[in-house]
């Protein structure tokens, strides 16, 4: 359990060293959010009726949420191209705990997340986001977002360990993940949408932890979202964090 | 060669690795039909065959990453699947992949498998200080390994794969796509740790280089090791030196085969103006060809003699060339 703690700590350590020196990544991680907050708050923001609420409060929470989810993609790229280029044989050879090597992955996403959502919430505050919440909730929302994200990074490792290109990685994320995060709460309220969607939009894991991080941050009431998303967080970490290991093990074996 | 043969085969103190029986097979790809090898302590045994004869398959076994479906086989005195722990700490691997993080510095990526191995932070980079020095590369010992030649990158991974100062070593196809400076320093590197000890298995699918590293040599083709043996005793029976001479355009290939023929065991054969034959012995076969040529009055454009390749050995040992040999080797990668 010790070797388990520190390899992970090690491997962690690796993710985090190597970040700022791929460009593509670090831009993805922090252009790219701006970029798209930017232009959801001024080219559709105006046309987006949220009830109220000013559009700039409705869709932090949304989009932050968002891209917590697509953090995860860090650990998905990263463990397709450690597969290839023979990285996860060499961690194999050594006498290190076996996990590790997906828990350092996963455990490097959510100190990248963290840096996310710090980006995002300055961006946010600088072009007119207010917080309408007590601290403790506005650090409960920090602290969900973080638990998504995690769980996320395990569904990436997942997807990262299942296909057997980055490109494809990406492929799936931004066919199948990319619109399930459109067809949630998160950019524009569900009550506008057909009946099908917006049935589907409701369920929506996405709408659930959105919704709950408008209840914790500016005090848009949630009903019993708040605790559904971190149950939602749990299921999806339940599922996700032993599909990983065990694709993780049977490609390890071949 | 039996697969699953008595498992209590034994072993003895004198072989650093000693395999019975070792099968492996992915769905319906046999990779490894049945392997038997010994290897001296201290030497190096060189695994030559094409890409999809098992070689790689068969270092994955070795170094415990794949778990053989029959047989048994000993590393440094361990059995690879009921002491897999504690032998990953006696083995070192250099895959045919530079298996080196190329966001890292040559120190980062050495300072972590010290640090995987279980050593704390100091120590880890005090050793990965000593093994860049050793291996030249401690003026690039602070850039990222994506800046490095891929001589220099082969050499980190060769360092990272000796961080425990294994007993052991495996190097999978260690000068595969080096430019040849590159791979003499890889050859010397390998000397070098030979010479203080180690035991090592390579895997390549050049012959040179199993001849300039290697005590002995296993040919393996479709999971089997299907020859033994000195670099030597292959070349023997793959029929020794080769002659090869490139008559003038309008010679007579004929009468150069005639010319020729008493200089070997088999009649040589004439493909156009190319006349290629195996000669008894290589010393004095060219000056011996010349002046049978000239006697004859057969005009020469060039002639060389041939050293067996891999591909000679292939063809008299299977009967099939190298490359028509299937990919697993890529499938398992």
């Amino acid at each position: 359990m010790r070797r388990l703690v520190s390899d992970t700590l090690v491997i962690a350590e690796r993710n985090l060293i190597r970040l700022p020196r791929a460009p593509e990544l670090l831009l993805a991680f922090t252009v790219q959010p701006i970029m798209f907050l930017l232009l959801f708050r001024y080219v559709f923001g105006g046309a987006i009726n949220t009830g109220g609420i000013p559009y700039v409060e409705f869709l932090i929470p949304g989009i932050i949420v968002q891209n917590i989810a697509f953090g995860g993609f860090v650990t998905g790229l990263g463990l397709n191209e450690d597969m290839h280029k023979g990285l996860i044989d060499r961690f194999r050879s050594l006498p290190m705990a076996r996990p590790a090597v997906l828990a350092g992955r996963t455990l490097a996403d959510v100190v990248t997340n963290a840096l996310a959502v710090a980006i995002l919430l300055v961006t946010g505050v600088i072009i007119g986001f207010v917080f309408h919440a007590p601290v403790l909730h506005i650090v409960g929302g920090i602290a969900l977002l973080l638990v998504f994200g995690y769980a996320f990074s395990w569904v990436f490792a997942f997807v990262g360990l299942l296909v057997s290109t980055p490109e494809a990685a990406n492929s799936v994320g931004f066919i199948f993940v990319f619109p399930l995060t459109f067809i949630s709460s998160a950019f524009v309220p569900v009550a506008t949408m057909p009946a099908v969607l917006r049935a589907f939009a409701t369920v929506n894991p996405f709408t659930v932890t959105v919704d709950a991080m408008r209840e914790l941050w500016i005090g848009v009431p949630a009903g019993n979202d708040v605790w559904g998303a971190f149950v939602w967080a749990a299921v999806i970490l339940v599922v996700f964090a032993p599909l990983a290991v065990a694709r993780y093990r049977h490609l390890a074996g071949r | 060669m039996a697969v699953g043969r008595d498992r209590s085969a034994e072993f003895h103190g004198d072989f650093a690795i000693t395999v019975r029986g070792i099968a492996k097979s992915f769905g319906e790809v046999q990779a490894l039909a049945g392997v038997d090898l010994d290897v001296t302590r201290g030497t190096v045994l060189g695994l030559l065959g094409p890409n999809g004869a098992g070689k790689t398959t068969f270092v994955r076994v070795l170094t415990t990453l794949l778990k053989p479906d029959a047989g048994t086989a000993r590393v440094a005195g361990l059995d690879v699947v009921q002491d897999a722990g504690k032998l990953r700490r006696r083995i070192g691997l250099a895959g045919q992949y530079a298996a080196v993080d190329e966001n890292l510095t040559g120190l980062e990526n050495l300072t972590m498998v010290g640090r995987l191995y279980g050593e704390d932070r100091k120590a880890a980079k005090a050793q990965g200080r000593e093994l860049l020095a050793r291996f030249d590369l401690l003026e690039a010992a602070k850039r990222p390994a994506k800046t490095y030649s891929g001589g220099m990158r082969r050499r980190l991974d060769l360092a990272a794969a000796l961080v425990a100062k294994p007993p052991v070593l495996f190097l999978d196809e260690p000068t595969t796509g080096l430019d040849p400076r590159a791979r003499l320093s890889v050859w010397a590197l390998v000397e070098s740790l030979v010479a203080d000890g180690t035991t090592v298995l390579l895997t390549t699918q050049y012959l040179d280089e199993a001849d300039r590293l290697a005590n002995t040599i296993a040919v393996i083709d479709h999971g089997r090791v299907i020859a033994e043996g000195t670099s030597d005793q292959l070349k023997d029976r793959v029929g020794g030196e080769r002659l090869e001479v490139r008559l003038d355009d309008g010679a007579d290939p004929e009468a150069a085969v005639r010319a020729l023929a008493p200089m070997s065991d088999d009649p040589p054969v004439a493909d156009g103006t190319l006349v290629k034959l195996n000669v008894r012995e290589r010393r004095g076969s060219i000056v011996e060809a010349v002046r049978r040529l000239s006697d004859a009055d057969v005009g020469v454009d060039d002639l060389a003699m041939r050293r067996p390749t891999l591909d000679d050995v292939f063809l008299a040992l299977t009967g099939h060339a190298a490359e028509e040999a299937d990919n697993e080797d890529v499938q398992s990668a």
